[in-house]
């Protein structure tokens, strides 16, 4: 009420100075969990903290607006069906898709690429075919489509890194061929925090016929993202790293192809008709979305798109760089601390190795001061192969991080230090 | 610092972390068994030389945080020249020792050394970091060519 209040006295100019100004302490306080005295939350690249507008909405959808969508021809179930459906558009609009059946609703985005290699890729990949990743992608982008080469006696590539963590352009381009059927790349690393050139990518692979699958789940928490642009095939992204709920994620495919392919599930809702001789499928988006979906999850997913909306990506964006740049130089202090993943083009994501202290230790310790960071291989084992470490650390920032957050962080990190001289 | 802190941290854990015993694969080993912690991908192997029920020597080998490295390393200084059967005690009493309430540290004494490791029990999730040599080591004994993990 009081916000409202002050809203309303509030001159047009300077609200549209506050709309440019993005402030995370304000920011900070829609987080519930955020309120605890003396906790620091470094852990937002493996999920992310809900605001209370996104747990009132999942409140709210079974409080008021709860009843299977799809399907009852009454009223509740009507509105419950407008309400997922409105989320599916939020969605659209929200990454730029030109239609909202181009939008599937899935668990996460592990589901979203294994979707896309179950289906598109069995369609496509055959044997002697190759499907080209990177060294730093995340397993959920590198196991589906082992499993799909080792299935179809097809062969996976990999585009090496360099030292810095950048993807090696030259080296992407080279592994290129006629037989390269499927090309699938992060948008941000989450173990090195590394923002591919993806549309660049995209056009590199598309002259050769390849579709080309990226793995967004770090990048639309960060950055705005337009899938129309990019010119990419499939996205996937994850709700519950964009301040949504765990159990709900996208997969955008372009319709040409998701309608060219088979179903993924087969259920309820994915059909036009069933007999025991034939089943007919629905269109999009309903054939890949067999079976009650998570109803409430995607409430509260539109509503932390709504959220983000809001506040605005590219000011998010600009926090975070240059909460990154103040990271990285404070860290830079540090005796004896090598950051990992130093790419010019980068994410507000720090990990980091401490001489002659394994990164479990220096998790325990932090955690010990409030700090909550993650500690080991971060699901991109091939990564910390390439920089010689078993684990690291990993400091992960997002809208609601402050400089305070990062002035403990290195506070800690002296302790560690003091505790392992 | 805080005091459990220091107490997870003693000074012999962070001198066996940093100069681990019997950090070695013994050349008369005939039983050995690989541990791994999936969750932070810690991984060591555990070297036994057994003879009549009694185990002669011991080794390691490996990479893991300060409370995996001092634990496999304390533990093959308390095991070496032991029964079996002591082995298995002990190993009992260790895990007890990590993994129960604090005010119930009955038979702490027989663990000697090894209960510079009762502070672990304050930081439940570190107490796969405390056993997986342990684990490993068990698994050598009954030499199953299995990998013992931590889960």
């Amino acid at each position: 009420m009081t916000l409202a209040g002050e809203a309303a006295v509030v001159s047009v100019g300077s609200r549209a100075l506050e709309a440019v100004r993005f402030d995370p302490v304000r920011a900070r306080r829609d987080f519930p969990i955020l309120q605890t005295e003396g906790f620091v939350f470094l852990d937002s690249a493996a999920s992310a903290q809900k605001p209370q507008c996104v747990i009132d909405a999942i409140a709210d959808c079974y409080n008021h607006d709860y009843a299977n969508i799809h399907r009852g021809i009454y009223e509740l179930s009507a509105r419950a069906t407008a309400n997922f459906e409105a989320v599916r558009e939020t969605a659209r609009r929200f990454i730029g898709a030109a239609e909202a059946r181009e939008i599937i609703f899935v668990r996460n985005t592990t589901e979203a690429i294994n979707l896309v290699a179950s289906t598109y890729g069995r369609q496509n990949v055959g044997p002697g075919d190759e499907v080209l990743i990177t060294t730093m992608e995340h397993h959920s982008n590198i196991v589906p489509w082992q499993m799909l080469c080792e299935e179809k006696g097809a062969i996976l590539r990999v585009a090496p890194i360099d030292d810095r963590g950048t993807l090696m352009l030259d080296e992407f381009e080279k592994l290129l061929g006629p037989r390269t059927k499927i090309v699938a790349v992060a948008h941000i690393s989450n173990a090195l925090g590394t923002v591919n050139p993806v549309a660049e990518l995209t056009r590199l692979a598309h002259a050769y016929g390849a579709a080309v699958v990226i793995d967004g789940a770090q990048a639309v928490p960060h950055y705005p993202v337009n899938v129309s642009d990019l010119d990419c095939d499939f996205y996937a992204l994850s709700s519950h790293k964009v301040f949504g709920p765990t159990g709900v994620g996208v997969l955008y495919g372009k319709a040409s192809l998701l309608e060219s392919m088979p179903p993924y599930q087969g259920g309820g809702s994915m059909i036009q008709t069933v007999t025991f001789e034939k089943t007919t499928y629905a269109d999009l988006p309903q054939r890949f979305e067999a079976g009650t979906p998570d109803i409430g999850g995607v409430a509260g997913f539109g509503a932390a798109l709504d959220y983000v909306t809001h506040l605005g990506l590219d000011a998010i964006e600009s926090h975070e760089r240059e909460l990154l740049a103040y990271a990285t130089d404070a860290l830079a202090e540090i005796p004896g601390l090598r950051l990992i993943g130093t790419a010019p083009q980068k994410a507000a994501i720090l990990s980091f190795s401490l001489d002659g202290v394994h990164p479990h230790d220096v998790g325990s310790i932090l955690d010990h001061e409030g700090i909550a960071v993650r500690s080991g291989h971060h699901c991109a084992q091939p990564v910390m192969e390439r920089f010689g470490v078993p684990a690291t650390v990993r400091a992960s920032l997002a809208l609601y991080n402050t400089r305070e957050d990062v002035d403990a962080l290195v506070r800690a990190l002296h302790t560690v230090r003091e505790l392992f001289q | 610092m805080s005091a459990d802190l220091r107490e997870l941290y003693q000074s012999v854990i962070l001198d066996h972390n940093k100069r681990p015993r019997n950090f070695c694969k013994p050349e008369c080993a005939n039983r050995s068994a690989v541990g791994v912690n999936p969750l932070c991908g810690d991984q060591l192997t555990v070297y036994l030389a057994v003879e009549d029920d009694v185990v002669k020597d011991v080794g390691f080998k490996g990479t893991g945080c300060a409370i995996s490295t001092a634990s496999a390393s304390l533990m093959t200084q308390s095991i070496k020249g032991k029964e079996i059967s002591d082995i298995e005690h002990l190993f009992e009493g260790f895990h007890e020792m990590v993994t129960s309430n604090p005010k119930s540290s009955a038979g702490d004494e027989k663990l000697g050394k090894l209960t510079v490791f009762s502070g672990v029990r304050e930081f439940p999730m570190r107490v796969k970091c405390a056993t997986l040599a342990w684990h490993a080591m068990r698994e050598a004994l009954r030499d199953t060519g299995e990998t013992a993990t931590t889960e």
